[in-house]
């Protein structure tokens, strides 16, 4: 888009202002690599022009969307979209249903992202302890897990929990008092996303257990032993000293996580063929519903955006922890 | 029996031998309930079809047989998929370094008035759930008469493949030693030279690796491919609904083409996941 390409060098005058020696004086470590003021936006220049399209205006748009009627007549350009005030998100809101996708949302996200830290954080220590062998085996199995591709992952659970031929229900049946066989886990809404969560969970765990084995290796090993010595358990060690040292990780690992598990869309779409059905609904497939199924653009949007703005807190903290690791440099 | 092992390993940090027995035990718990989906795929993926749906499965295979995998490349066609697939994930990732490169190069080696709102923009920018920009994104294709082409699907999966090329990229340069340029440079490099003979090279397996897992995340992708393109024109990840029909789901040559689809990837995976583990933990580590 030309409108893309015209606000990028719009950007740059303020450095041509500041022509004196190179910028030294506020930078010291800088000084010498500040060549010409333009060149960074240069270099820049094809990145935020290609970001400018292919977010920015689609962000504005999803923004004005949500203050118009948008739907199939005005897709086909029959009808000029017209600006509508607060009318879909008063429609989203006062809706009881919208309000119970919020709540499934929020319990389901909280539940991946607790089970997710909290056995990622058992496994990364378990992973200390055991024999150089087994951490090989479990390594490569967290890997191999982690690799798979989503979509791979979402039709691999939906076989093992299939209700005729799925192993789990065979294997489960063979527990004294236990009789699954044929037991469809997604009857209802709560088991068929505890499932869901259980695949989301073993997705996400890896990354966090090998993210936090390779924080811990940074644990220094004398901090601990002088906290043992104090008569402090296993777990007081842990709270005292392992955590406070890991804690600008663990927080980087759970904003990441709310965000994703937030964001869960193709395992509730695939595991439902596509149909999910009104239990099942998750604020993004509920927006993905309304824009595409209902054809109500607008309010797809309108949905989008307040799961947009009720993640905004936590990507404030995420942001936060990320540029006070990465901007000391 | 095992808890009780581990219970006791904690405090008697005298006896390791005995200690260890019950962290093992658990170990290979995690490493069974881990790696069993992943063996259940290939398990059903190499057995006979009439094995597979058995209500009581048997958990060891039970014979092997590549049957399946004939009939998951006769249910739809799987080299198109394959090819479109490649195609995009290729061009996104060509145009993601390239591009990203640059811009990485100008936040990490650059002191300019604005560097800040550039960064925390592309790390912003990378949080944007996907989710959330498919109805804008899918009219503005439309507007733009990309819908349906494989073009409209490469400019989008640069919504996520840009922001993360640029943030790990300049990942990797931060963590090459400035002075390395400087005494290139004080030894009558130029500044484009130091940066061709010094800098690239150490940089050049963080672009390999950055490459790699780019080109994992625009293959894997799953929704706008099935929503910004006809069936006709579907990338391999579509290509796996389609053994679910109304007849139901054909599950044995279903777990053949999940097998097919995931092997390479966990291989690519393999190959750059330490890499990219290093890089993110040396950027952690700096603070």
């Amino acid at each position: 888009m030309s409108a893309a390409d015209t606000t990028t060098p719009a950007k740059v005058p303020p450095p041509r202002q500041a022509p004196p020696p190179p910028a030294a004086p506020n930078r010291p470590r800088r000084g010498r690599t500040s060549g010409g003021a333009a060149t960074p936006w240069l270099l820049l220049a094809p990145c935020l022009a290609i970001l400018a399209l292919v977010m920015g205006y689609p962000l504005v748009r999803l923004v004005t969307l949500s203050f118009q009627k948008f739907g199939q007549s005005q897709l086909w350009g029959f009808q000029p979209a017209e600006s509508v005030g607060f009318d879909n998100f008063t429609n989203v809101l006062s809706d009881s249903e919208f309000w119970q996708v919020v709540v499934r949302t929020i319990v389901f996200a909280a539940g991946c992202v607790i089970f997710t830290m909290v056995a990622g954080m058992l496994i990364a220590l378990l992973l200390q302890r055991v024999s150089g062998w087994v951490k090989t085996l479990v390594n490569i199995a967290l890997v191999a897990s982690w690799g798979m591709p989503i979509i791979v992952a979402t039709t691999v659970f939906k076989w093992l929990f299939d209700a005729d031929y799925g192993i789990l229900n065979a294997l489960l049946s063979k527990l004294p008092g236990v009789d699954l066989i044929g037991h469809n886990w997604f009857a209802s809404g709560p088991q068929g996303l505890a499932v869901i969560m259980l695949l989301v969970v073993w997705g996400a765990v890896p990354f966090v257990v090998i993210t936090l084995s390779a924080g811990l290796t940074q644990v220094p090993a004398e901090l601990e032993e002088a906290a043992r010595l104090d008569g402090a358990g296993a777990w007081g060690v842990f709270r005292y000293v392992t955590l406070p040292i890991l804690k600008p990780i663990v927080v980087m690992l759970t904003t990441l996580s709310v965000i994703w598990d937030m964001g869960v869309f193709p395992q509730v779409f695939v595991m439902r063929n596509g149909h999910p059905e009104q239990e099942f609904q998750l604020l993004t497939t509920y927006s993905y519903d309304r824009a595409f199924v209902v054809n109500d653009y607008a309010q797809g949007s309108a949905i989008a955006l307040i799961t947009v703005v009720l993640l905004l807190g936590v990507v404030a903290v995420y942001m936060r922890q990320m540029l006070k690791i990465g901007e000391v440099e | 029996m095992s808890a009780i092992t581990t219970g006791r390993a904690v405090a008697a940090a005298s006896r390791p031998r005995k200690s260890k027995l019950g962290w093992n035990l658990l170990g290979l718990l995690v490493f069974l309930a881990a790696g069993f989906p992943v063996y259940w795929m290939l398990n059903t993926a190499f057995k006979p079809a009439k094995d597979a749906i058995d209500p009581d499965p048997s958990v060891l295979p039970t014979g092997f047989t590549l049957s399946n995998f004939s009939r998951a490349l006769d249910i739809a066609d799987f080299w198109g998929p394959v090819g479109r697939s490649l195609v995009v994930s290729l061009t996104v990732v060509v145009i993601g370094i390239v591009v990203g490169m640059l811009a990485a190069l100008a936040i990490s080696r650059f002191a300019f008035r604005g560097r800040k709102i550039v960064i925390v923009g592309i790390l912003a920018v990378q949080m944007v759930p996907l989710v959330a920009m498919i109805i804008p994104v899918f009219l503005l294709l439309n507007d733009l008469g990309q819908y349906d082409k494989l073009s409209g699907l490469i400019i989008t999966y640069l919504t996520f493949i840009l922001p993360f090329t640029v943030w790990t990229l300049r990942g990797f340069i931060v963590n090459i030693p400035k002075e390395l340029e400087e005494a290139a440079m004080v030894d009558g490099c130029s500044r484009t030279g130091a940066f061709i003979r010094v800098v690239f090279p150490l940089l050049a397996p963080g672009m390999v690796a950055t490459s790699v897992y780019g080109f994992i995340q625009a293959w894997n992708e799953y929704l706008y491919a099935l929503m910004l393109l006809s069936q006709e024109n579907q990338t391999a990840t579509v290509w796996l609904g389609n053994f679910t029909t109304k007849h139901g789901t054909e599950y044995a040559p279903m777990m053949a083409g999940a097998t097919m689809m995931a092997v390479p990837i966990v291989v690519l995976f393999l190959l750059v996941q330490r890499k990219m583990a290093a890089g993110l933990t040396a950027g952690a580590v700096k603070g």
